[in-house]
């Protein structure tokens, strides 16, 4: 069966500084891959070259079969892969509700017939439901701006969703959330719609082993190991690598 | 203040300064209605900077040149063609709607410093051009004697310098509300959102690029139609309209006005314009100087923080904007 996603030979050079190299990942529909590996591993670098953001100096990249290896972010958010950063992003100065209506524009459905603002009210009507399944149901008239960190994670989810994605890269989701806010990003992530592929980068493995379905290891730009939550979690050599990037 | 509080209180002033404007003929004479018909036009050109610099986050100082395109565009038409005010500012905007596009290629990727110095080069060019190519512009000399505006079909020339300043100020008025209708619309909010982060909107599968050159085109048609009014308020028109001295005082008006407000840049501008006319009188050769001045003490004392106007990306290349420490998690918390 072809992979939703298929990168092989992801390579990024920045100077003699090899961030990539020689990646490969494949990732089923549906499935939940996280990509693990102490700092400076290239796990973000990897989210940068599947969404578009960095150029692969090599390799290539396939989402559902297509080659979008030559494609800008844009394009390949349209074809379906959404992205959560590291550091939420959210447009600061429109509101919850309209960062929403924003990110879904370029997936807005023509209502049948023409009513003055039917458009305008299906998009507001559909905002408002992403809103309240994020848990932010009563915060849509608030700028982003004056969201607080975790309340802009949990917009930057709804925004990602409203782009109607396949497949959603998450750099780190659960950074400087609270444990009741992990706990809640944690269930919204186990109950998203099979529908939607999951790449997951994240240091809280807790949330790793109990999440996903397959696991990457890299380690200074290379794949060291992918296998099962169980096979990873057994693995001598895995557990080396973590230690001594974390010393 | 509640928040409809200040809404009220904002329609209370736009109301005054629009009851203003229409009575203010009646109140000076001729010279100054035709000088404040001539603000009330660079007025119009500092709604196209607030829309690119404050709506959309891209700094520019070059909508001089649109403004000067579409003021020769409507002078040729004028003497040639027609006189009939609506066709003129058709033919304006369309000037600098082709002159943006022109220059579109060369910043639609470009952002802050590296654009602000590619629009001041393209109005530096714009003027030279104005000044070189005689057979069309005049050269320095200009061209003189552009017979007076029909304001429509069937009506009667306007004779005077009180009806053209009116003439103006309705062209002004309803191209402004045609920018704020759109502004209001998802035009609106995807300017905004690009102004706030570009790579998430490029993330949710917006073409930003297409949206900056949608802009700056956009900002050329306005910039162009006042130029159309310029022509009709001195019926004359020549390379000393369009130096950089006014692309500076714009920006100042348009800065001053507040820069994300549309409707406040017009007001900023207009403020500005007529405070260089008036010191021109009172302080011959110095008004250069009070007015640098001013651009010194107004950009110290511009809001910090959220209210900072924004721009898009980097102000120069290889700078990143500063940033908060970064939210990772500690070593520490790492655990396998």
């Amino acid at each position: 069966m072809t992979p939703l996603l298929h990168a092989r030979g992801i390579t990024v050079r920045y100077g003699s500084l090899a961030a990539l190299d020689g990646v490969d990942l494949r990732i089923a529909d549906g499935e939940r891959h996280a990509l693990i590996g102490p700092n400076g591993a290239g796990k973000t670098t990897l989210l940068d070259v599947l969404g578009g953001r960095t150029r692969s100096g090599g390799g290539r990249v396939w989402l559902a079969g297509r080659d979008v290896t030559r494609l800008g972010p844009a394009a390949r958010a349209r074809r379906g892969i959404g992205r959560i950063h590291q550091r939420p992003a959210v447009w600061s100065t429109l509101t919850a509700t309209e960062n929403v209506l924003v990110a879904a524009l370029p997936h807005a459905v023509r209502p049948a017939g023409w009513r003055p603002g039917a458009r305008r009210r299906a998009a507001e009507h559909t905002a408002a439901a992403l809103l309240a399944r994020v848990g932010l149901g009563k915060l849509g008239a608030t700028p982003a701006g004056q969201l607080a960190h975790g309340q802009r994670r949990q917009l930057e989810i709804a925004v990602a969703l409203a782009g109607r994605p396949r497949l959603l890269l998450l750099d780190e989701p659960a950074a400087g959330l609270s444990a009741a806010e992990v706990g809640r990003l944690a269930e919204f992530l186990r109950v998203l719609p099979r529908a939607v592929g999951v790449l997951l980068v994240e240091h809280r493995l807790d949330l790793v082993y109990a999440l996903c379905d397959t696991v990457t290891v890299l380690r200074d730009g290379r794949t060291l190991a992918t296998g099962t939550p169980a096979e990873i979690r057994a693995s001598g050599p895995v557990r080396q690598a973590y230690a001594e990037g974390v010393a | 203040m509640s928040d409809q509080a200040v809404r009220a209180l904002r329609r209370g002033v736009a109301a005054l300064v629009l009851a203003g404007l229409v009575l203010a003929p009646w109140a000076v004479d001729d010279y100054t209605a035709a000088l404040l018909a001539r603000t009330l036009a660079l007025g119009l050109v500092g709604v196209s900077v607030a829309l690119l610099t404050g709506v959309a986050g891209l700094p520019t100082l070059g909508q001089t040149a649109p403004y000067a395109a579409g003021a020769y565009a409507s002078a040729l038409v004028a003497g040639r063609l027609s006189d009939v005010g609506p066709v003129q500012v058709a033919v304006a905007a369309a000037a600098g709607a082709a002159l943006a596009a022109v220059t579109v290629p060369l910043v639609v990727s470009a952002r802050g410093v590296v654009v602000l110095m590619i629009t001041l080069a393209v109005g530096e060019l714009v003027v030279t051009a104005a000044g070189r190519w005689r057979s069309v512009t005049g050269g320095t000399d200009g061209l003189a004697g552009i017979p007076p505006v029909r304001p429509l079909w069937g009506m009667p020339v306007l004779a005077t310098d009180r009806a053209r300043y009116l003439y103006t100020l309705a062209v002004v008025a309803v191209l402004l509300g045609v920018v704020l209708l759109v502004l209001r619309t998802r035009v609106g909010l995807l300017l905004r959102a690009g102004r706030d982060d570009e790579a998430r909107l490029r993330a949710s599968g917006h073409r930003v690029s297409a949206h900056v050159a949608g802009v700056h085109l956009a900002g050329g048609a306005v910039a162009g139609s006042a130029g159309a009014l310029l022509v009709v308020a001195q019926q004359y028109v020549s390379p000393a309209d369009f130096g950089f001295d006014t692309s500076a005082l714009l920006l100042l008006g348009v800065v001053i006005g507040g820069a994300a407000s549309v409707a406040g840049a017009l007001v900023g501008t207009v403020v500005v314009i007529a405070a260089r006319d008036w010191l021109f009188g009172v302080l011959p050769g110095q008004a250069p100087l009070v007015l640098g001045l001013a651009f010194v003490v107004t950009v110290y004392l511009l809001p910090g923080g959220e209210r900072r106007p924004a721009v898009r990306g980097r102000l120069l290349p290889g700078v990143p904007n500063r940033r908060r420490p970064a939210d990772r998690p500690t070593p520490s918390e790492v655990r396998v």
